[in-house]
């Protein structure tokens, strides 16, 4: 990343010759000691705020879940003191621990590739010569908008067993009704599909976005050497946007190994997700031994922690492609 | 650019249809009985029971509706103002103030957005514990009162939308760096500013998780009390429910259709950009 501050402006005025009789009285204070405490401090006062505000409600617990995931630390019996790796080597052993992990996973799969491949489509449908631009851009985006919770509630009835909605379309078309909560590919189906009905308008805006910084000209030689638009868009189009899709695939990640309120209100409110824990995910195993029954500190922690390193491999991959991208906007 | 054909036509209006239809969906069983929700075929036009549904939902004292509405609005409001002011004050310092240590510390920031802040949620309950504010609004407030995305965003766009030169002059007109801010900066900033706030206020109010682990029914936000009502004693009243949900939707919706281009321009902009 090349130096911002070498743009900026250039250096304080501290230095300029002694004040000028026909200077206005604050120009000559600016050149003097105000102006120069003025310059020197102010860029660290206005950044102060985020830093002082995030290490005291960001990082600090971040680090603090490292420290507590050391310890025998429940909220009846108050801290028991070192435990070493007693709840990490607890957790290894913990059959719902794996169970969630492995259903995180599964998910995060089922969701993830058609949410990308769907939104890579709908941009490029929307990368046309179009009229109501905005009201298909508008309606795409419209799921995000809404709260989590709320439309959790409603595709719980639109997946609901007996009577619901998408039960009833598949018996109007002839097929056998589903019992989505019942087993884990239904139930892993039709969270991916509250996911994905949430993310694929957003994804394919940041997808549009990208395609519109595409220069055209390129598409023109294209087709003079007769591609064909399919041709074009998998051959020039996605290539092209490969840094943004790599910026989307792990942003999904990110959201995907955290994913809790969908499941939990599939579930129609339940922490156990399901009576086998067909669909718990990791983030509400991790709620249900530190919230909602053991208050069980240390472990929640060491389960806390041990995603967060899983996070933070992809996280990685995010910076970097973050800053490639960085280096270019920068000049 | 290609000409959209009919096909293409097609496939938007289905992809929206499809996006639109469960909003939808939520109004209708809303205005219906609570019956109505067992019917097959299920219920796909809207009825006249919307009113008598909201009067029993502002009625039901477990779930404390109207109080998590008037929450969720002061909540949200609170953090958006925050968050754009520390924002724009930290963007236009790292973007055209000197000082020593600012690529670090810039990239620090960057850094901050690949923190998940649920993998602190316990220490964070315990810090709350420790300040005394479970079950108060500062718990929902404090934490959230800065967003690294936010500076983030802000300073890439006042890297191109302020000229050096016209910060120069104002210093030459001895003005002093907060009223360069404050008269010369911020109303530079405020389409950039405008777009941070309306996502900051629809995420704010969206959240879920933090709220419903420190808030009770006592003073829930809007969608603490949409988890009550779902799951609590009132399970049978699905009219209730859905019409919760539809009038938890309806803020966020006035602001989508009031300010939806610019959320829009605001999110394609970002992919160029970050």
């Amino acid at each position: 990343m090349p130096d911002p501050v070498r743009t900026a402006e250039s250096p304080p005025r501290a230095t300029a010759p002694p004040a000028q009789p026909k200077r206005s009285r604050r120009t000559a204070r600016r050149a003097g000691r105000f102006g120069q405490f003025d310059t020197k401090a102010s860029p660290y006062l206005y950044i102060a705020p985020f830093f002082v505000l995030f290490g005291l409600f960001g990082l600090f617990p971040l680090i603090y879940t490292a420290y507590v995931s050391f310890r025998d630390w429940t909220l009846t019996g108050g801290d028991n003191g070192f435990v070493g790796l007693a709840n990490y080597s607890e957790m290894l052993s913990d059959d719902r621990f794996w169970n969630a992990l492995f259903n995180t996973f599964g998910i995060f799969i089922v969701a993830t590739v058609p949410q990308l491949l769907l939104a890579l489509l709908l941009a490029n449908w929307l990368n046309k010569k179009l009229r109501f631009r905005t009201a298909f851009r508008m309606g795409i985006l419209l799921p995000n908008i809404t709260s989590v919770a709320a439309v959790g509630i409603v595709f719980g009835f639109i997946f609901a067993d007996r009577f619901g909605l998408l039960t009833w379309l598949l018996d109007v078309v002839g097929l056998d009704p589903i019992e989505w909560r019942n087993s884990r590919p239904a139930a892993w189906t039709a969270i991916s599909i509250m996911v994905d009905w949430r993310w694929i308008g957003y994804n394919s805006l940041i997808y549009l976005g990208a395609m519109q910084a595409i220069p055209k000209d390129i598409y023109e030689s294209a087709s003079l050497d007769g591609a064909s638009p399919s041709r074009q868009f998998w051959r020039l189009t996605v290539p092209l946007i490969q840094p943004t899709i790599v910026f989307t695939a792990i942003i999904s990640t990110i959201g995907g190994m955290q994913l809790f309120t969908e499941p939990l209100l599939f579930g129609y409110g339940r922490i156990q997700g399901g009576a086998l824990n067909e669909f718990q995910t990791i983030a509400m195993y991790i709620y249900e031994r530190t919230f909602d029954s053991n208050y069980d500190y240390g472990y929640g922690s060491a389960m806390s922690w041990t995603l967060f390193l899983v996070i933070i491999l992809f996280a990685l991959g995010n910076f970097l492609a973050v800053r490639r991208s960085l280096r270019g906007s920068t000049k | 650019m290609w000409e959209a054909s009919p096909l293409t036509y097609l496939a938007l209006v289905v992809a929206c249809l499809l996006s639109i239809f469960p909003i939808i969906w939520s109004f209708i069983v809303a205005s219906r009985d609570n019956s109505a929700i067992y019917d097959i075929p299920p219920p796909l036009v809207p009825g006249g029971n919307f009113l008598d549904n909201t009067s029993r939902l502002l009625a039901n004292e477990q779930a404390s509706f109207l109080i998590g509405l008037v929450n969720s609005l002061f909540v949200s409001t609170v953090v958006t103002i925050s968050v754009v002011f520390f924002s724009t004050l930290a963007g236009f310092a790292f973007a055209k103030l000197r000082f020593r240590g600012a690529n670090a510390l810039l990239l620090v920031i960057v850094l901050t957005m690949m923190v998940p802040t649920q993998l602190g949620l316990i220490p964070l309950y315990m810090v709350m514990i420790e300040l005394g504010w479970i079950g108060t609004l500062q718990a929902v407030i404090v934490p959230f009162l800065v967003k690294g995305f936010g500076v983030f965003l802000i300073r890439q766009y006042a890297q191109s939308a302020i000229s050096d030169e016209l910060i120069e002059a104002a210093r030459v007109d001895g003005c002093s760096t907060w009223r360069i801010y404050w008269n010369i900066v911020l109303p530079v900033l405020r389409p950039a500013a405008g777009v941070l706030g309306l996502l900051t206020f629809m995420e704010t109010w969206n959240e879920f998780l933090w709220p419903y682990i420190v808030l009770d029914s006592n003073t829930p936000t809007v969608q603490v009390s949409l988890k009550i009502l779902s799951t609590g004693n009132y399970t049978t009243d699905y009219a209730q429910v859905f019409t919760g949900t539809a009038l938890a939707i309806v803020p966020l919706l006035l602001v989508f259709i009031v300010f939806g281009r610019q959320i829009i321009g605001g999110i394609m902009e970002g992919s160029v950009k970050s």
